[in-house]
């Protein structure tokens, strides 16, 4: 009776070149099946994915505009790979980016009437600390209670949200806003410059290829990084070896909040300039998608972090000129995670027919 | 008429590299508790996997009612009548003892039914069963009894028990006992795989004893006494080896004194009052069957496991047992573990990498908190070379090595650094004979040099070979040292199978 389902049986040896493949196939098989699911709503396919894929990025100012995208997702991406690396999964980017932009943005507020040089350094900083410190309450949580982190990381986003919502409606709404919930802008001295004139990519993506710089010598060439990969591949080895756990799991989720805190501060400081509700189009919910694009090494995390920048820039594009609504750009994100995961799965295990005892 | 119920004729079954049953050819009586005594790896656990369709055999036969009897798989095995208990429980946790039962049988049978044949069976065979409650609330005793009963749901007519007792407490004991000899009352036959000698001689009538995958003898337990029972389970041991006392000095190195450790899970064996000592350039063995506290022991001593109840360890004038394995590296104590995947090394990374799991402070691996990659590839290669790992490179992954070599390789890297102590688990356990060799002969130059070693191990050859004194650790104690070149086998199986 049994025999109809295929089982799963892993395998003894998975393939390299597979794993290598498998981010490029992924991104394939979503284009196919995006594809239909143009056809199926009646366009015609090879135009639809024109106007998804290649319009936006067709000038520089879309181009620019991919680049905005790109640098959150890039940089809470990488922070969350210090976490998934170790195992330790970490959803709750989102919160600690929110968390990020009510600290550093709470300082731009605090210091509206100054332009002195230090105010954005500064705000950085506080914004690392905010969402440093966020991502601190599941680690402390997990290791001291072993609660499951997966939770407790994805409620805390919404406490972050509704601390936000609460601070632009009620003490930080701005004077002279005419009761709209939002704050008052930050002075010029507490924006992120823009590298180009005209165009709105900013600062904020030197500090998210520095990070990742910095992440890939963290990684490879030190003594922690070699602590997170062992105790991810093996909680009893990393135990024999005697590396701290705790510290590993505190230090991850730390640094991983740190840079969703910078992330969501280069955000509001950056394209916005003052804090609203609405500061990220779920960024730290999507970096998790980049992440995993990305194999969790920070090359492939750039790249991921263009490929998934681009569907929110197509979504825009699919709305305006197709009058498909922009949510089409999460069906994308969720295509790609789909068979992503699949890939994945397959890459380690095969299905049989044979009957297992 | 005849009171054999099953036939074993010439089972032989072999695996990749050893014979794990060798034309193994007994019977087994109806009616009666039929034990099967041995050490770990005499091929006990082939035999019945064979008999409950998990394992086929490569050759002979067996005859259930002196008919053939062949399956496939435990279903099969099942629907002809034998049933096995086995020493792991699969039992779903948050489930309540009445659904676990539900899910358990292979026919349709209505509720009431099986309320009434529930009813029957506990009462029948001193099995009080609560129904409703979740497993998760039980004791491991009481999981047992699920399972038995889920097992005589099927009305079996052998009944195999996979060391049924290693999990329970002396009064559980008891009443499994009383619940076995209700069965067996009824006509029932038990397959009783042990390796307790006073089990042996209180509850079962035939002995069927096995070494190295073979049957060495088929006998009533009446005339047996535990003596003769556990020279029969070790054999002649070879014991002629030259054991070579003059280097060690008089000095104790390494004390252990009156540990304790509770665990509070029926399956971790509690340490009991533990005590050792070790002088310097001594090997010292501890010997006992699997399951018997060893691995909790090793967590202790490498200090992977540092809550103690009481107790100290003590080395170097300082007490250590609250010591993490860095900070006992740091004075020099170096440690392998039993698994090599996933414990003393990293099977994803490479050899290279591994090393970085065991740093000792002359090791200058890291500056600044950065990876000195030539100086720990130099050192991979160094063992790499002193130690005949076979390997294309350094930056091979662990996984790729067999385990002989992966063995040897942890091994070296532990013994390069020159360590005071070395304790290790299991030397040369699944590997080839070449290595082993070669690991023991290291062991052996390694404490000429002065390095006092501990060594834990399933392998009575392998301690009798290399150590110096022998003690014996049983469900949480450990005997008295006995001298290694005056050791008696006989004394040795006793305090294995628990007798003083």
């Amino acid at each position: 009776m049994n025999n109809f389902l295929p089982s799963l049986v892993s395998r003894s040896q998975s393939s390299s070149l597979m794993n290598f493949l498998v981010p490029i196939i992924s991104i394939l098989l979503t284009l196919i099946t995006g594809s239909i699911i143009f056809i199926l709503l009646g366009f015609d396919p090879l135009y639809a994915l024109y106007t998804f894929f290649i319009s936006p990025i067709s000038s520089s100012y879309g181009i620019s505009e991919l680049l905005v995208k790109a640098t959150p997702l890039a940089l809470i991406a990488i922070g969350l790979s210090y976490c998934f690396k170790n195992n330790i999964y970490n959803i709750g980017a989102e919160g600690q980016l929110t968390m990020g932009a009510i600290f550093g943005g709470g300082i731009g507020i605090l210091f509206h009437d100054t332009n002195a040089f230090w105010l954005l350094p500064l705000m950085i900083f506080a914004g690392a600390i905010g969402g440093a410190l966020w991502g601190l309450i599941p680690a402390i949580l997990k290791s001291k209670f072993n609660t499951n982190e997966i939770l407790t990381s994805l409620m805390l986003v919404y406490v972050a949200l509704y601390i936000l919502d609460f601070l632009v409606v009620g003490p930080w709404k701005d004077p002279f806003g005419f009761s709209f919930p939002k704050s008052r802008p930050f002075s010029e001295a507490g924006r992120m410059p823009l590298l180009f004139d005209g165009l709105r990519v900013h600062f904020g993506l030197i500090i998210a290829l520095f990070l990742i710089f910095a992440s890939w010598f963290i990684f490879s060439k030190t003594m922690f990084g070699f602590q997170l990969k062992v105790s991810g591949h093996s909680p009893k080895a990393a135990r024999y070896a005697g590396f701290n756990q705790t510290t590993l799991v505190f230090s991850a989720f730390a640094i991983c909040g740190a840079f969703a805190g910078i992330a969501g501060l280069a955000e509001v400081s950056g394209p916005i300039g003052l804090l609203y509700r609405d500061i990220s189009p779920n960024y730290g919910f999507t970096a998790i998608i980049v992440a995993f694009l990305g194999r969790l090494h920070p090359i492939g995390i750039i790249f991921a972090s263009l490929v998934i920048a681009l569907t929110y820039l197509g979504a825009e594009d699919a709305q305006l000129f197709l009058q498909i609504p922009s949510a089409v750009g999460f069906i994308f994100q969720g295509l790609v995670l789909f068979y992503l995961l699949g890939a994945e799965l397959l890459i380690n295990y095969r299905f049989t027919y044979k009957k297992l005892i | 008429m005849s009171d054999i119920i099953l036939n074993i004729e010439n089972i032989t079954k072999s695996f990749p590299r050893v014979i794990a049953n060798k034309k193994v050819t007994f019977d087994i009586k109806k009616n009666a508790v039929h034990a099967i005594l041995g050490e770990n790896g005499a091929g006990k656990s082939t035999l019945v996997k064979i008999l409950y369709g998990l394992l086929e055999p490569d050759e002979g036969n067996i005859k259930l009612n002196n008919k053939n009897f062949k399956v496939n798989s435990p279903a099969e095995s099942r629907k002809q009548g034998i049933g096995m208990v086995f020493q792991h429980f699969s039992l779903f946790d948050s489930l309540s003892v009445k659904e676990n039962l539900i899910l358990g049988i292979d026919e349709k049978m209505s509720y009431s039914d099986l309320e009434n044949k529930l009813e029957n069976i506990s009462s029948r065979y001193n099995l009080p069963l609560d129904l409703d409650a979740p497993i998760t609330a039980l004791s491991a005793g009481e999981k047992q009894r699920v399972e038995i009963v889920r097992i005589l749901l099927q009305d079996p007519q052998i009944l195999i028990m996979d060391e049924p007792t290693s999990v329970l407490t002396p009064q559980e004991v008891e009443s499994l006992f009383v619940t076995l000899n209700a069965l067996v009352k009824e006509g029932r036959t038990i397959l009783y795989i042990t390796h307790k000698l006073e089990e042996v001689i209180s509850i079962c009538d035939t002995v069927t004893i096995m070494r190295n995958g073979e049957i060495i003898d088929t006998s009533s337990t009446s005339n047996q006494t535990a003596k003769t029972l556990a020279t029969k389970m070790l054999g002649q041991k070879l014991d002629d080896f030259k054991t070579n006392y003059e280097h060690i000095k008089d000095e104790v190195n390494f004390e252990v004194k009156n540990i304790s450790c509770d665990f509070n899970d029926p399956f971790l064996t509690d340490l009991k009052n533990i005590s050792f000592q070790v002088r310097v350039g001594e090997i010292y063995g501890i010997a006992g069957v699997a399951g018997n506290g060893q691995s909790e022991l090793m967590d202790i001593l490498t200090g992977e496991n540092i809550n103690i109840k009481s107790g100290s360890i003590n080395f170097d004038n300082k007490k250590i047992e609250k010591y993490g394995p860095q900070k006992r590296r740091d004075l020099s104590i170096s440690f392998v573990p039993e698994n090599r995947l996933g414990h003393s090394a990293v099977p994803e990374l490479s050899l290279s990498d591994n090393i970085l799991l065991s740093q000792f402070p002359k090791n200058n691996f890291i500056k600044n908190g950065i990876i000195l990659k030539n100086n720990v590839d130099d050192f991979a290669n160094n063992v790499i070379k002193e130690f005949n790992v076979i390997t294309p490179g350094n930056d091979a992954k662990a996984s790729s090595l067999s385990g002989g070599n992966l063995q040897k390789y942890v091994i070296g890297r532990e013994i390069s650094s020159k360590p005071k102590i070395l304790i290790i688990s299991h030397p040369t356990w699944g590997i080839d004979a070449g290595a082993e060799h070669s690991i023991r002969e290291s062991l052996i130059d390694l404490s000429k040099n002065g390095t006092s070693i501990i060594v834990i191990s399933q392998d009575l050859d392998e301690l009798i070979e290399i150590t110096h004194q022998i003690s014996v650790i049983y469900d949480g104690n450990l005997s008295n040292p006995l001298k290694t070149s005056e050791v008696e086998i006989e004394k040795l199986g006793l305090l294995m199978g628990g007798k003083k």
